[in-house]
């Protein structure tokens, strides 16, 4: 079925045993787009991110993508559908055993059976993509932080994905690496005709990046919009995240007794 | 009184039944997955000849020089004791039937806990703790398949190969002491151990203790990986079980054998 949404999640309720992480979770993806899940550490936006990969369940709800329901394929559909996503861990995930270049053709030797000189061949353009071609011999344990980030992006569009999802790609980078990581998911996805789902709580970055935002709190979507209607939303949680106040709905202080009876208390 | 001791015996049961029993279920799931997986570990046996290296190949130093001298230490202490009633010759005896039933295959089980088996959990643990396992997952490889099953089998495999090769060494070691050093005659050194040593009844009951031995610690060793929790504290934690549940397995599991296999022939 072609779709105009690659993916759509309706009515999502999940709950890590008794605690419930998201609350009737209302969400599409369109076609092409980039789409940024924002919002506070623990507001749910990984557990979001892995029911769309299939890796959790909804206790309720629906998760599709592309026309299909995830939460209730078989394991040979899910694995099958899994190899049209890619998806680019926090730390990046790289195996530690094997080098750079093969991270990235290992996909291609487990679901291919391509020649060894043609996944050679992919597998340093996708390095080339990524500026990294020049890495291909290093281990894991020789790149930076932002290197192995993005020999994890080139491991995750190995087999040219349609739906891409990041989880916190900004995270411990340094100004270059953020900038150069910001660019590549935009630029993958235009040039790839992929889809991508960026969970990031780093405004500034994902706003000059994104189509469109979805901004979440404690579960739930409190906000979705352009990123300028992000910009110059009068939500007061949402001001306090895209500016970094202190405090505000989000108190500074965790809850605690008094504080003059706390200091006097023997 | 009696609420007390109820309430005691409730939280014994429940400690033994979460604890123990829950795991040794669940660990009993993760054997029948790893097994029902092992396909491509045979199919793509690349995989598990890398993992031979590792589990095998890099342990034999330990392997080879254990066996030395505990063979070493069986020629004098068995020479010290067979002289007295004055059937040293018997020494090789001694040595080879020590070896190959017992020594070899238990103490080769509990040196490949040690050296091969707490590095298979460290490095699945490792990998669950620094998402590599999940990120296979999310790249539709399933991590039993790949990460899990060669591990295992290369386990099985090596382990009877190291106990065969603890044993040669240590027949050497006890040569080396009997024969060598104090004396002993070789003719009968070698004639006597040749007479004395059944191939069924003797090295191959070694062979399948040694095989039994490389099921549970590799078994032991893949599930306390995959079921560790993904921290520092919890991979430590899960290394260190590894090898204390691997050598109680290794000496209750040789009991058994022992009792099963030799009857007082």
């Amino acid at each position: 079925m072609a779709t105009s949404n690659l993916v759509e999640v309706q009515n999502v309720t999940f709950s890590y045993d008794e605690r419930e992480v998201l609350k009737d979770i209302n969400l599409v993806v369109p076609q092409g787009k980039v789409v940024a899940i924002m919002g506070l550490s623990g507001c749910g936006k990984t557990t979001l991110l892995r029911l769309i990969g299939g890796a959790l369940f909804p206790d309720r709800g629906e998760v599709r993508v592309a026309g299909r329901v995830v939460n209730k394929l078989g394991d040979a559909e899910l694995f099958a559908l899994r190899r049209r996503m890619g998806m680019l861990f926090q730390f990046g995930a790289l195996f530690t055993d094997i080098s750079s270049f093969e991270n990235v053709a290992f996909q291609m030797r487990e679901h291919t059976n391509l020649p060894e000189s043609i996944i050679r061949d992919l597998a340093l353009m996708k390095l080339q993509a990524v500026g990294l071609r020049g890495a291909a011999d290093l281990m894991p344990s020789e790149l930076s932080g932002g290197m192995a980030r993005r020999v994890a992006l080139a491991r995750s569009i190995a087999l040219d994905p349609m739906l891409m999802m990041y989880d916190e790609p900004f995270t411990g980078l340094d100004p270059i690496s953020l900038g150069v990581i910001g660019q590549l998911i935009r630029r993958l996805n235009d040039s790839l005709g992929a889809t991508s789902i960026v969970v990031t709580h780093d405004v500034a970055e994902a706003l000059e990046l994104v189509d469109y935002v979805y901004y979440m709190s404690a579960g739930k979507v409190e906000f979705q919009g352009t990123p300028d209607q992000v910009r110059a939303a009068g939500l007061s949680s949402l001001r306090q995240f895209v500016y970094g106040e202190p405090d505000g709905p989000v108190p500074f202080h965790y809850p605690a007794p008094d504080y003059r009876q706390d200091l006097l208390a023997q | 009184m009696t609420g007390r001791i109820a309430e005691l015996m409730r939280a014994l049961g429940a400690r033994i039944v979460n604890n123990w029993i829950w795991r040794l279920g669940f660990a009993c799931r993760f054997l029948w997955f790893t097994l029902k997986e092992s396909g491509a570990s045979f199919r793509r046996f690349h995989l598990t000849i890398r993992e031979i290296y590792f589990t095998g190949v890099l342990s034999l130093i330990i392997i080879l020089v254990s066996g030395l001298f505990v063979g070493m230490v069986l020629g004098l202490q068995g020479y010290d004791t067979l002289v007295r009633y004055g059937s040293s010759e018997a020494l090789g005896v001694l040595v080879s039937l020590s070896l190959v039933r017992e020594l070899g295959p238990v103490v080769a089980g509990l040196l490949f806990a040690s050296r091969a088996g707490s590095a298979i959990t460290a490095e699945i643990g490792l990998m669950k703790a620094t998402e590599q396992l999940s990120a296979m997952e999310m790249m539709a490889v399933d991590p039993i398949a790949r990460v899990v099953a060669p591990r295992f089998w290369a386990g099985v495999i090596s382990m009877p190969l190291l106990a065969a090769l603890f044993s040669a060494m240590g027949v050497f070691g006890g040569y080396l002491v009997g024969v060598r050093l104090i004396g002993v005659d070789e003719g009968s050194f070698w004639s006597q151990m040749q007479a004395a040593v059944d191939f069924r009844e003797d090295v191959l009951n070694g062979v399948i203790k040694s095989l039994v031995f490389g099921v549970a610690v590799t078994w032991i060793a893949v599930y306390e990986g995959y079921d560790a929790p993904p921290t520092a504290e919890g991979v430590s934690g899960a290394t260190t079980r590894t090898v204390v549940t691997s050598s109680l397995a290794i000496l209750a599991l040789d009991f058994v054998l022992t009792a099963l296999m030799f009857r007082g022939h």
